[in-house]
């Protein structure tokens, strides 16, 4: 998957002209590779066709796990391996065991969340990764649009600095497994979505 | 489509003066690029200093035993639980503000969150400290977690509070710090942007993950944050309750009470919040942030202490009156002679207890109070005092009279060594926040960039203008129609 790519990067410096810019550049059919925002901007990935995300699932998935493990453990441990004698109660003392199933349902569901968090965003230290413009952490909103063969790059350009883009310039960068590909998650522009 | 979510022009704004988003990024993120200053020094060496009195202290805790305590057969919890259940308690209020905040969208958390969740994992790791170098045996503490062993295996007893404590404790701690790291990579990332040197830069880039702020990272990082907030919503309040069955789950006079868990859990969000407000009056004057953490947001705060103020008296109430009518005459006894009586060996830490945690907080239904820094920081303190003598009088006047006459004990005063241990508490508490301070942008540059047109000052003056606009346009179109 690793090879150079062509991107032309516009920086616009208020949301509300990078929300009709979005737009725009979709209609126009070309293929933005990512908006960069310093903040979350709201409703920006429904405006470029971003699919929702299903972390919350998985959040859920390790939460089951948890409470199944917690609970799982804590009978096999009182009941079948090491049954103790505690006061004369029950060996299966469920209640007792409701705030442990809860704090590991919580830890499982948090640890698990933020790892595959990080592994999706590729986020981890001594990553390296191509940044499109300094300010786009700061106060510019970046916008790459990814260029194929077929791509006039002025004419990209041209539409960009109409749009309303402070700063336009071609970039080269290597994309790789780190840069994030999101071709199946972008569906095609229609007129109803807006 | 309207891009910007309307606030009301009632509301005053959350950040004051003409900002724009790089001027925020200026604002927050240059205190951590200058040097330190002398003030910062002081500060920091005076905490390495009470750090290394407290290193000092379990040291010999270690080598001599915790016998050089001043605890004795009657009195087995004395201060080190009391400190704990003081520092689990102050670390309760960056939860609250980052997540039921979050959960409530109270928009002035953005200004108070990141400084507080920082608070709360320095004041979580104070916490377990204490325990940890209670079990004298030190080095036989990993006997508290269930793995399997040579003696059986003998599992740990899944049935006890001391054990949920130990869940309890570690979950949040290890939520709160994901919670925390994770909200910080944006920030980390916009000031390995603008780092001018090398190391800077290669420090800040290793910490931010490569955070580039994509659309799609965003959107997954709301998700994440969204579900952490409402993960750690019961979790919170669960962490204190568990710290109340230690003792609601006894069958100590005193303790013994089913009211434990949500008055432990109201008094730690008080004595939390007292804590930020510590802190925070002082970073935002030193940092010059006081355009960030705003009056208002004091006052928010102080409105959050006059209420959980208020729940915790009307517990202490509420545990004297049943005391009474539950006819026990040992759980009377306790709450008469041990507390209530002034002339009583501890009857003035129980009466200092109520005097700052119940009467002081309540100059706070004044909003001219609540709006003044000096009385709010003053209060802060006594809430703190207060706080801990509500610990110290829950554990220790519960069982210096115990069953029997002739064991009990009313000497106990600590030793230097425990007043050590929880000096160097402070140390580790204030050393930690100092490198925090330095190094770490102290409010949340993201959140407040996310606001920043709805509730900054600059743009929600822009906007009265255009409601006029619109009132008058309205108006005018009223009176048209009736003609």
């Amino acid at each position: 998957m690793a090879g150079i790519k062509k991107f032309v990067v516009g920086a616009f410096d208020d949301e509300a002209v990078l929300f009709p810019a979005v737009k725009n550049v979709r209609k126009a059919g070309y293929k933005i590779h990512d908006v960069y925002t310093p903040f979350p901007v709201h409703g920006l990935d429904h405006a470029m066709g971003l699919r929702e995300t299903s972390l919350h699932t998985a959040g859920f998935v390790y939460a089951c796990a948890g409470l199944t493990t917690a609970l799982g453990f804590m009978s096999w441990v009182f009941t079948k391996d090491w049954p103790m004698n505690i006061g004369g109660k029950p060996h299966f003392a469920l209640p007792a065991w409701i705030p442990i199933a809860f704090e590991l349902t919580v830890l499982f569901s948090a640890v698990g969340m933020v790892l595959t968090f990080c592994y999706l965003c590729q986020l981890a230290p001594f990553v390296k990764k191509h940044h499109f413009h300094p300010r786009a952490t700061d106060d510019l909103f970046v916008m790459a649009i990814e260029c194929t063969d077929k791509t006039n790059e002025s004419e990209v350009t041209n539409f960009l600095q109409f749009a309303g883009a402070k700063e336009v310039n071609v970039q080269v960068a290597e994309s790789g497994w780190w840069i994030g590909r999101y071709d199946k998650e972008q569906v095609l522009y229609r007129e109803e979505e807006f | 489509m309207s891009l910007l979510k309307y606030e009301s022009q009632q509301r005053e704004p959350l950040v004051d003066g003409n900002k724009d988003y790089h001027q925020v990024t200026e604002d927050i993120i240059s205190p951590i690029e200058m040097k330190p200053t002398r003030l910062w020094y002081i500060g920091f060496w005076i905490s390495v200093g009470l750090l290394l009195f407290g290193v000092y202290s379990v040291y010999r805790d270690v080598t001599y035993g915790i016998g050089q305590w001043n605890l004795n057969k009657t009195i087995g919890w004395g201060w080190d639980i009391t400190n704990f259940v003081w520092w689990v308690g102050i670390g309760h209020a960056g939860t609250l503000i980052s997540a039921i905040l979050l959960l409530f969208r109270q928009g002035w958390r953005t200004g108070v969150n990141r400084a507080a969740e920082a608070m709360t994992i320095f004041a979580v790791m104070c916490a377990g400290q204490f325990p940890i170098w209670h079990m004298g045996r030190v080095w036989l503490a990993f006997f508290i977690f269930p793995y399997p062993n040579t003696r059986g295996p003998v599992w740990v007893n899944f049935n006890s509070p001391l054990l949920w404590d130990v869940f309890a404790i570690s979950t949040y701690f290890t939520v709160s710090l994901l919670f925390w790291y994770s909200g910080l990579l944006p920030d980390l990332a916009t000031v390995r942007d603008r780092a001018k040197t090398k190391f800077r830069k290669m420090m800040y880039g290793v910490a931010a993950f490569g955070w580039t702020g994509s659309t799609k990272h965003w959107q997954r990082h709301e998700s994440l944050s969204l579900v952490l907030a409402g993960l750690a919503t019961p979790l919170v309040l669960s962490v204190h309750t568990i710290v109340s069955f230690d003792f609601a789950t006894s069958v100590i006079p005193g303790w013994h009470t089913t009211i434990f868990p949500p008055y432990f859990v109201a008094g730690a969000i008080f004595s939390g919040f007292a804590m930020v407000q510590t802190l925070l009056i002082v970073v935002r004057k030193v940092m010059n942030l006081q355009d960030y953490i705003t009056i208002g947001h004091i006052d928010a705060m102080n409105k959050v202490i006059v209420l959980t103020g208020s729940i915790v008296g009307c517990a202490y109430l509420t545990e004297l009156f049943i005391a009474w009518y539950g006819q026990n005459p040992y759980e009377w006894y306790a709450f008469k002679e041990n507390r209530a009586n002034l002339f009583s060996p501890y009857g003035w830490s129980y009466w200092l207890m109520m005097f700052c945690n119940v009467v002081s907080p309540q100059l706070f239904w004044s909003r001219k109070l609540r709006r003044n820094i000096t009385v709010t920081f003053f209060m802060s303190i006594i809430v703190n005092i207060g706080m801990w003598y509500e610990r110290f009088v829950i554990i220790v006047t519960s069982i210096y009279r115990d069953f029997l006459p002739s064991s009990w004990s009313t000497y106990y005063s600590p030793t230097v060594w425990e007043l050590g241990f929880y000096l160097g508490t402070f140390g580790l508490f204030f050393t930690c926040f100092f490198l925090f301070a330095k190094y770490f942008p102290v409010i949340a540059v993201a959140e407040i960039k996310s606001i920043l047109k709805t509730s900054g000052e600059n743009y929600k003056m822009k906007m009265t203008d255009i409601e006029k606009a619109d009132a008058d346009k309205f108006y005018q179109e009223e009176v048209e129609h009736a003609h």
